[in-house]
């Protein structure tokens, strides 16, 4: 199959059997309506989930905060050195792998919600992210995601294409009744090196020969390919510019989708996380390089689209003895787009005092993801309180949509 | 008798493909009597066969790619007699940029970006793979259809994934793939091998694998597939009719690899008068051509004008001039000498349990193969009986089809398309029913165990995970796959994985999912 099949394959089979393109267009009569005839926008919206749960307060360090330095020892964020954090006010700095951000901040295009979490409270991978995706309270195995009953719930018009899930598999957030396209950029389904590691850390202990064997494996494929941390096909960053690249373009087409939802995976720093150089600086360079390419490759576009980047939790705020850090509660939010009311930091800031961490050990979650999410779907698309607590995010009355978040 | 996990891991991992996942309860059922459930298997011996709808027999095969030849060959001669009326090919016409596209337009814009950056990878990425060709081909616009030949080979490599995929333990499957590497041919000799590939292994191999030796023998060197993979339909006995009226003469590729490769092994007390020997008494051995001048297209043919006349001398006795039953006598004789013995002994117990061979294993399945006349039941069944095969450490390496196939029983798959295992297979250095030479693929933890196959082995384990995690709990997998025989480490490293489907592709690499 050649790579052109394989693009144009995965782009035209839709997840519901349905077709885009040419005569099936006819079967889309039913599909949401976007553009808002009130003032005239035709508004779109990215989610971005950050697997493996993103450390919050080494993205956006609250320098403020007396306690942050002792508890982040060395991997914490400083406002000088050699790589200084970006402030973003008088307490917030961001990481410097974040340049544009940063400028998109500056620009107030782009907003942080900090002390942010989902109502999900216990530290599994697994269900916090089935948490996050699902839009319930709780954990369970259900089928259908926050960001599919939102489409389910847009009033019925014009004929545009429906949700694009980027990637091999659709994401939960985006699984469910209402029609969804899938995209994946061809290339490069190779194992990233978290996993290659955690193999190894298993191959260790259990199987010797195997770990020698895929170590050796991996060094080769490392010298054939150059210095991991530099852009080589393949690595990190350069697939996370790729996937916004194609997905962007694939959005700004007059009859593209309105709503995306892709994960980008490698969050689980629980070692060796580094501070304003090391790993995670490197996947945060990759996120930075992927909302640049959102902004660009969107165009005309970006002026009415919000990207919602989300992770499942946070981690906790004193580094561990592996100079990482272990599965935590609060987190971040991140909100970037031409929408976006930006260049604001918003917290309900707990405090990093050992009383105010949550259990004695993560930030404390003062504000609930759902209620930014709400926010920004109500003001984006207009859609009710109402059905955002019953239908969009079930059983969350008690999260009120944030106002304001969208210029 | 108590459950016990470990030794169901025995049961389906050593002797089978694994254990399937969903409501089979191959676990549970094994663990209970882990002899008993790997022994039903062979008490089925009907479930050997392999009947698809729609798969021919070697004579049709062997028709279909004569007509098809002759199309390919018509298509040609018309294409030159039409030379001449040359047309002028239009300039590629370079799309104006627009602003807005549409979703299509982006789409192949995408695409066509894509194949500019990066068409070296082909060589790399499975899905760019074709399984029919040898190397990767260049990124072209629109697929060819596909022809007989390679309808054929997926229809057969579909058709065996879906039985392996299917069964509950596999021993039976794994004794199919045992011997039919065995006597491998390659279906990167041509397009008859690869048209004949899956036909050869049912025709040959399966009737059988839970039969005799010597009558697996026969009908693997008289099937056309080995005829025409190891030359022997070119091989003409000097003194015969055809040797003296042409140029050509006596070949003895087949020959040396019956008595070097299926049946004594090197250093099994043959000569290379011997080789010569029975290259002449199975001179004659050959299928007929498209011409049905010895019988129909593609079927196994004796030209007697080809033979060699007169007695041969072979391994210390005669063989007088009988025609076909020459050749027939000599391999019976073959099939059932004490270096073939050995040499089948000690291939099986390699394969199944352990590259440090376990000797006492090997002399009593040694003696249970002469004693029985070859009897390859009784030889299997000796296994299953041995305590040797339930004991020794589960150290053997999965070879790539072993890996594949016990992750789509895992999983719960049965494939309907069989692109993904086959470009697996080709990346992995396992191409189906196309091993570099007539000594088949490896069998050692060293071939299969080393550092670019695991690291493939990875990107492989990641894909699955990346395409089919999402729908899957890895936590009852890893009870589908070995309940509590999993180890501590294995356990803790799906539990703790950031992703399902970084979950997903640890289990699969796990040494659980590897090892057997």
């Amino acid at each position: 199959m050649t790579m052109i099949d394989c693009v144009e394959n995965r782009l035209l089979t839709s997840r519901r059997g349905l077709l885009l393109g040419g005569a099936s267009f006819a079967a889309w009569a039913h599909l949401p309506k976007f553009a808002r005839a009130a003032d005239g926008r035709d508004p779109r919206l990215i989610v971005v989930i950050l697997r493996g749960a993103l450390d919050g307060l080494s993205t956006v360090a609250p320098l403020g905060d007396p306690d942050y330095a002792g508890l982040h020892g060395s991997i914490a964020l400083a406002a000088d050195g050699a790589h200084p954090a970006i402030m973003l006010d008088s307490f917030f700095a961001l990481h410097p792998a974040m340049p544009e951000f940063s400028r998109m901040y500056r620009d107030r295009r782009a907003a942080v919600i900090h002390a942010v979490a989902t109502p999900y409270r216990d530290r599994s991978h697994f269900d916090g992210q089935d948490v996050l995706e699902s839009g319930y309270a709780g954990p369970g195995r259900v089928q259908s995601g926050w960001l599919n009953r939102a489409l389910e719930a847009l009033p019925r018009g014009e004929r545009v294409s429906s949700g694009l899930a980027i990637g091999p598999t659709t994401p939960l957030v985006l699984r469910g009744n209402a029609p969804t396209v899938g995209w994946a950029p061809v290339a490069l389904p190779q194992a990233d090196d978290d996993t290659a590691m955690r193999l190894v850390d298993l191959y260790r202990h259990r199987d010797p020969a195997l770990a020698m064997a895929l170590s050796q494996g991996l060094q080769l494929d490392k010298a054939a390919s150059g210095d991991d941390m530099k852009r080589k096909p393949g690595n990190a960053v350069t697939q996370m510019r790729q996937v916004a690249r194609g997905a962007a373009k694939l959005m700004a087409a007059d009859d593209g989708p309105r709503i995306a939802a892709l994960a980008f995976d490698g969050w689980d720093t629980h070692a060796n996380e580094g501070g304003p150089v090391g790993r995670l600086a490197f996947l945060l360079g990759g996120l930075d390089g992927a909302l640049a390419e959102f902004e660009s490759g969107l165009g005309d576009r970006w002026r009415d689209t919000v990207v919602v980047v989300a992770t499942e939790f946070g981690r906790t705020a004193r580094i561990n003895g592996t100079d990482g850090t272990d599965h935590g509660t609060g987190t971040i939010a991140l909100l970037a787009g031409g929408a976006v009311k930006g260049g604001r930091v918003i917290s309900d800031w707990p405090g990093l005092k050992l009383a105010n961490l949550h259990e004695g050990r993560d930030l404390k979650p003062t504000t609930d993801l759902r209620s930014v999410i709400k926010g920004v779907l109500q003001d984006q698309f207009g859609l009710s309180e109402r059905v955002l607590a019953e239908t969009v995010f079930p059983d969350s009355a008690s999260a009120k949509p944030m106002k304001g978040l969208l210029a | 008798m108590a459950r016990d996990s470990q030794a169901a891991l025995v049961a389906l991992n050593r002797f089978g493909f694994g254990a399937r996942g969903g409501a089979s309860g191959d676990l549970v059922n094994a663990s209970s009597d882990p002899r008993g459930f790997v022994k039903a298997e062979l008490a089925r011996a009907s479930g050997v066969l392999l009947e698809a709808p729609g798969l021919q027999s070697t004579q049709q095969l062997g028709q279909a790619v004569f007509a098809y030849q002759d199309q390919v060959k018509q298509a040609r001669e018309a294409a030159k007699a039409a030379a001449p009326a040359e047309t002028l090919v239009p300039a590629e016409q370079k799309p104006a940029l627009r602003r807005n596209l549409s979703l299509n337009a982006a789409a192949t814009e995408i695409a066509g970006q894509m194949t500019e950056a990066k068409p070296a990878d082909d060589a790399v990425r499975p899905e760019a793979m074709q399984p029919n060709a040898a190397a990767p081909p260049a990124a072209k616009p629109a697929p060819q259809p596909l022809n007989v030949i390679q309808k054929t080979f997926r229809a057969e490599a579909l058709a065996r994934l879906q039985r392996a995929t299917l069964v509950a333990c596999g021993f039976t499957e794994r004794l199919v793939v045992f011997w039919s590497n065995h006597f491998c041919i390659s279906a990167s000799k041509g397009e008859l091998a690869r048209i004949w590939a899956g036909a050869f292994e049912r025709e040959a191999i399966r009737p059988h694998v839970l039969g005799r030796f010597a009558d697996m023998l026969r009908a693997v060197e008289q099937h056309p597939a080995m005829l025409f993979f190891l030359d022997n339909q070119q091989s003409l006995g000097p003194d015969s009719r055809a040797g003296q009226n042409r140029k050509r003469g006596l070949n003895e590729n087949l020959a040396r690899e019956i008595m070097e490769l299926h049946t004594l092994g090197v250093g099994g007390g043959y000569t290379q008068d011997d080789v010569t020997s029975l290259a002449r008494i199975i001179t004659g051995w050959t299928f007929a051509g498209r011409q049905a001048q010895l019988g129909p297209p593609g079927s196994f043919v004796f030209n007697i004008n080809a033979h060699q006349p007169g007695p041969q001398l072979l391994l210390g006795r005669t063989y007088e001039p009988t025609g076909l039953a020459q050749g027939e006598a000599a391999l019976a004789d073959i099939a059932r000498h004490p270096s073939t013995a050995n040499f089948i002994a000690t291939k099986f117990v390699r394969h199944f349990v352990a590259d440090d061979l376990p000797p006492a294993l090997v002399a009593r399945l040694r003696d249970v193969f002469v004693k029985t006349d070859g009897d390859l039941k009784a030889l299997a069944m000796a296994l299953v009986d041995s305590d040797e095969a339930w004991q020794a450490p589960l150290t053997k390496m999965r070879s790539p089809y072993d890996f594949l196939v016990a992750s789509g029983q895992l999983l719960a798959r049965v494939p309907e398309d069989p692109s993904r295992y086959l470009n697996g297979l080709n990346l992995l250095g396992q191409p189906l029913w196309s091993p570099a030479g007539p000594n088949g693929f490896p069998d050692t933890n060293a071939a299969w165990a080393a550092p670019e196959g695991m690291k493939l082995r990875l990107d492989i384990a990641a894909q699955i995970g990346s395409r089919l995690g999402s729908n899957i709990d890895p936590l009852d997998l890893l009870e589908f796959a070995a309940a509590d025989a999993a180890s501590i480490e294995t356990r803790r490293a799906v539990e703790r994985a950031e992703s399902r489907q970084q979950a997903l592709a640890l289990l699969l690499m796990s040494p659980e999912m590897q090892r057997r």
